[in-house]
C-alpha cells in the first residue's frame, strides 16, 4: 500500500497536484473519519425520517380535525424554510435553552452536541417530505383490499401493517430514492455546526495545505461517486421488492 | 334444505333501513336463511343487493332494523366485530387478494394472524383448499399471475380458511371473462353441495336455476317478490318481476 | 401475461391535494410567529433582568434583517434567471440526436446533479478569481455574485432535467404527427413539443425556485453578507444573549415562510389546473 502513497507524494512534487489525503497519514485518517461521518449522518437522519414519515402518515389520516391540522402545519413550516435555518434554530436557540450537564473537567456541556441536533434537525426536515409521500402511498392501495381484509377479521392495526404499508412501500420507493438522495446532499449543511463530516474535513485539509482545487474536485467526485452507489443499490432494491405480475 | 318452523335461521334479517347519506338503499329487507340454504339475490343495479349483503358482515352500518348472525346482533354497537367475521366470510366482485402475497400466503394469512394458529396446520391446511378449488401446483404464485378466474378461486379459498359458517358473494363472476365464469361457479357449487350456506348477489341466472334453493328480487330498496327457482323464474307474479326476467332471460 | 380480466391490483399514485386551508392561512401564520418569536422572549419576560424586551430589540432590528431578506432574493432571482437559460440549452442538449451532444449534455447534468448545493457554492466561491481581467479591462467579481454563480450550476443541472422530463412526458404521436406533416426537427421542437412542455414545466420549476430561494441562505457560510450574516451580527452586536437567538431565527423563519408559502400553494393550484387539461 505505501508504494501507491509514494506515487501520489510523487506526483506531488513532480506536477503540483496535491492530493495529502491520500498519501499523508493524518490526513487520510481525516477525510476517512469525514465520509464515516457522512455516511453514518446519512443512515441515522434516513431512519428517522422514515419512521416520522410513517407515523405522520397516520396521523394524517386520524378522524380528528387538529390532529390532521398540526401535522399539515408541520410539514408546511418544514417545508417552506431553509433547513440550514432550522439547523441553527435547532442547535442555538433550542440548543441554549435546554439544561447544561457536568463535563469530565468539571465544566458545563450543552446537553446534545452538533452531530445529535444536526441529526435531529435533518430527520424532521426529511421527515417532513416522508410525510406527504407516504400518505399517497397509502392512498394508492385501493379500498377494496382494505375491505377484503376487513371482511377477513383482521383489524385496524393489523391491516396497517400487513397489507397496506408493504403495499404502500413498494409504490413510494422512487419517490423516496429521490429524497434519500436530496438526504444525502443535505447531510452537507452540517458543515455550518461545525459536524465533522466529508465537507467539513476537505475544508480542514485545503485550509492546512492550501489546495483547494484538488479537494474540490475531489469532493464533487466523491459525491457523484456516493451518490451514484446509492442510486443503483435503491434501483436494485427496487428491482428485488417488485411484486412479480403486477406493473 | 327444508323450510322447518321449529329450527332457528342462520341469518335473520328483519326491516332492515339503511341509507347512505340522503340516499335510501334499503327500505325495510326482512329475510331469513335456514342453514345449508343457498340463497341467490337479483334485481337491477342500485336495487340494494350489494348493500344488503355488506350489511351481514358489519362492512357497512344499518340506520335500523336487526340482523342477526347464529344469535349475534350486528347491529349492536358493542358487537365483536371478529367474532362476527369468524362466522360470515366474503368473496368480492374484485377478488381483492393481497398483492405482494402469494397465493398460499394469502390462505394462510388470516387463521395465522386473526385464529393465531400454529402456522404449520395452516398451510397444510391451505394446500388442502387450492386443491379443493382445483388450483394445485400454485402455491407460490401471486396474484398478479393468475387469470381472473384463478385468482376468484383463490378468493374462495382465503374466505373458506377462516371455516365460516356462511360465505357471502358479492357478484363474484361479474368481471370475469366468459370462460372463466363456468369454473368460478362450478367451485361454488361444490361448496353448496357440501353443505355450505351461501348467499350470493348474482346475474347468473342459469345457475341460480341450478342451484339456488330460494331466489330473492329486490328493486328500491325492499324485497319485492321470492320463491323457490321453479316457481320464480316460470311463475313470477309481481309486474316489476316479470320486466326485470324478461330482459334478463 | 395479463389477463384481460384482470382489474387493477394498484390504483396509480395521485399527487394528494392539500387539505383546504384558506380560512386558516392568516391565523396560522400568526399562530407560527407567535410561536417562534413571542413564545421563548416571554420565558424569559418574566425574569425582569433586562430591560428591552427581546421583542422590542428584534423590531428595532427588522429592517436591517428585512433589507438583508432582499439580498437574498436579489441572489435567488439572479442565479434563477442565469440557471434556467444555461439548464434549458443544456436540456435540449440532452434530448439531441447528435449522439456526443446528447452523452455530454447527460454527464454535465448527472455531474452537477449529484453534487450538494453548499459544494458547488464553495466550488465557485474559491475557484473564481476575485477580480477577471478581459482585455486589459479589469471586472471585479464581488461575492455575492460568485453565490449567484455558483447556485446557477444546481439550477441549471435540475433545469436540464425537468427540460428533458417534460420532453419525453409528451405522447410519441405529437412526433409522428410532426414528421408526417413534413416538420423538420427543429420546427418540431420549437413550434410543437416545447410550447405543450411549457405548461409541464411550470409547477417543477416553481418548485425549484422556491428550493433555490431557501438555498440562497448557504451563501452566509461562504461569507455573503445576506440575512443569516445579518443576524449573526446582530446578535453579536446585543451581546450575545441567548435569549434573542429564538426570536432572531424565528424571524428568519417566518419571512422565508412567508415568501415560500404561497409559491408552494401556487405551485399546487398549477399541477391541478394543468393536469385537467391534459
Amino acid at each position: 500500500m505505501d508504494f501507491i502513497f509514494e506515487w501520489f507524494r510523487t506526483l506531488y512534487s513532480e506536477t503540483g497536484v496535491n492530493l495529502p489525503f491520500i498519501y499523508d497519514e493524518y490526513d487520510r485518517k481525516r477525510m476517512a473519519e469525514g465520509l464515516l461521518t457522512t455516511i453514518w449522518l446519512s443512515l441515522i437522519c434516513l431512519f428517522f425520517s422514515v419512521i416520522i414519515g410513517v407515523i405522520g402518515a397516520w396521523l394524517q389520516g386520524s378522524s380528528l380535525k387538529w390532529t390532521r391540522r398540526i401535522v399539515n402545519g408541520y410539514i408546511q413550516l418544514f417545508r417552506n424554510t431553509p433547513p440550514l435555518v432550522q439547523l441553527y434554530f435547532f442547535y442555538f436557540a433550542i440548543g441554549t435553552l435546554l439544561p447544561r450537564v457536568e463535563n469530565d473537567w468539571g465544566g458545563t456541556s450543552p446537553m446534545l452536541g452538533s452531530f445529535a441536533w444536526a441529526a435531529i434537525s435533518l430527520s424532521f426536515f426529511a421527515g417532513a417530505f416522508n410525510v406527504e409521500i407516504f400518505r399517497s402511498g397509502i392512498e394508492a392501495v385501493p379500498k377494496s383490499t382494505v375491505e377484503a381484509a376487513e371482511a377477513l377479521g383482521f383489524s385496524r392495526l393489523q391491516i396497517y401493517r400487513d397489507i397496506t404499508l408493504p403495499l404502500a412501500f413498494r409504490v413510494v420507493i422512487p419517490a423516496m430514492n429521490n429524497n434519500l438522495v436530496n438526504l444525502v446532499k443535505t447531510t452537507t449543511l452540517a458543515y455550518a455546526i461545525a459536524v465533522p463530516e466529508m465537507l467539513y474535513e476537505a475544508n480542514q485539509i485545503w485550509s492546512d495545505n492550501v489546495n483547494v482545487t484538488e479537494m474540490m474536485i475531489f469532493l464533487l467526485l466523491a459525491y457523484f461517486v456516493l451518490v451514484g452507489v446509492l442510486v443503483a443499490g435503491m434501483n436494485k432494491w427496487e428491482r428485488a421488492m417488485k411484486i412479480p405480475g403486477f406493473g | 334444505m327444508t323450510w322447518s318452523a321449529t329450527s332457528d335461521p342462520m341469518v335473520s334479517i328483519k326491516n332492515v333501513y339503511k341509507s347512505f347519506g340522503s340516499l335510501d338503499v334499503l327500505n325495510g329487507v326482512t329475510l331469513d336463511v335456514m342453514k345449508g340454504d343457498v340463497i341467490c339475490i337479483i334485481g337491477p343495479s342500485g336495487s340494494g343487493k350489494s348493500t344488503l349483503i355488506r350489511c351481514i358482515n358489519a362492512l357497512n352500518d344499518i340506520q335500523s332494523g336487526s340482523i342477526l348472525v347464529e344469535g349475534l346482533e350486528v347491529n349492536d354497537p358493542n358487537l365483536d366485530k371478529l367474532e362476527l367475521r369468524k362466522k360470515v366470510g366474503m368473496v368480492f366482485q374484485q377478488y381483492n387478494l393481497f398483492p405482494h402475497k402469494t397465493a398460499l400466503q394469502n390462505i394462510m394469512m388470516a387463521p395465522v394472524r386473526v385464529l393465531k394458529q400454529n402456522k404449520k396446520t395452516s398451510e397444510a391446511a391451505a394446500l388442502e383448499l387450492l386443491k379443493k378449488v382445483r388450483l394445485e401446483g400454485k402455491e407460490n404464485t401471486y396474484p398478479g399471475e393468475l387469470s381472473g378466474g384463478q385468482q376468484q378461486r383463490v378468493a374462495i379459498a382465503r374466505s373458506l380458511a377462516m371455516q365460516p359458517d356462511v360465505i357471502l358473494f358479492d357478484e363474484v363472476t361479474a368481471a370475469l371473462d366468459p370462460e372463466t365464469v363456468g369454473e368460478v361457479l362450478q367451485t361454488i357449487k361444490e361448496l353448496a353441495e357440501d353443505g355450505m350456506t351461501c348467499i350470493l348477489v348474482t346475474h347468473e341466472m342459469a345457475f341460480a336455476r341450478e342451484v339456488a334453493d330460494h331466489i330473492y328480487f329486490t328493486d328500491r330498496g325492499i324485497i319485492v317478490e321470492h320463491g323457490p327457482p321453479e316457481t320464480f323464474f316460470k311463475d313470477a307474479k309481481d309486474p316489476r318481476t316479470r320486466e326485470f326476467l324478461s330482459q334478463i332471460l | 401475461m395479463s389477463y384481460k380480466t384482470d382489474l387493477p391490483v394498484m390504483l396509480p399514485v395521485k399527487p394528494r391535494a392539500l387539505e383546504p386551508f384558506k380560512s386558516l392561512k392568516k391565523r396560522h401564520i400568526l399562530l407560527i410567529a407567535f410561536l417562534t418569536i413571542v413564545g421563548p422572549s416571554l420565558v424569559f419576560a418574566q425574569t425582569g433582568e433586562f430591560e428591552k424586551s427581546p421583542l422590542a430589540i428584534l423590531l428595532d432590528w427588522t429592517p436591517l434583517l428585512l433589507s438583508g431578506f432582499l439580498f437574498n432574493l436579489v441572489i435567488s432571482f439572479g442565479a434563477m434567471a442565469l440557471g434556467t437559460f444555461v439548464g434549458g440549452l443544456l436540456g435540449l442538449g440532452q434530448v439531441s440526436l447528435f449522439a456526443p451532444t446528447r452523452a455530454s449534455s447527460w454527464l454535465v447534468t448527472q455531474f452537477f446533479r449529484n453534487a450538494p448545493w453548499l459544494v458547488l457554492l464553495f466550488f465557485a466561491m474559491f475557484l473564481l478569481p476575485f477580480e477577471l481581467n478581459i482585455f486589459g479591462f479589469k471586472l471585479p467579481l464581488p461575492d455575492w455574485f460568485k453565490a449567484i454563480l455558483g447556485l446557477s450550476l444546481p439550477v441549471m443541472a435540475n433545469v436540464s432535467e425537468i427540460v428533458r422530463g417534460a420532453v419525453r412526458s409528451l405522447p410519441s404521436g405529437q412526433w409522428e404527427a410532426a414528421e408526417s406533416l413534413a416538420y423538420t426537427r427543429r420546427q418540431t421542437l420549437w413550434l410543437i413539443i416545447l410550447p405543450q412542455c411549457v405548461k409541464r414545466m411550470l409547477p417543477p420549476w416553481m418548485n425549484l425556485y422556491s428550493i433555490l430561494t431557501m438555498a440562497t441562505v448557504l451563501a452566509s457560510i461562504v461569507g455573503v453578507s445576506e440575512v443569516m450574516t445579518l443576524t449573526g451580527r446582530a446578535l453579536a452586536a446585543e451581546g450575545g444573549r441567548t435569549d434573542l437567538l429564538a426570536p432572531f431565527y424565528g424571524l428568519v423563519l417566518v419571512l422565508f415562510f412567508i415568501y415560500c408559502y404561497p409559491i408552494a400553494r401556487f405551485t399546487v393550484w398549477l399541477e391541478h389546473k394543468f393536469s385537467v387539461i391534459n
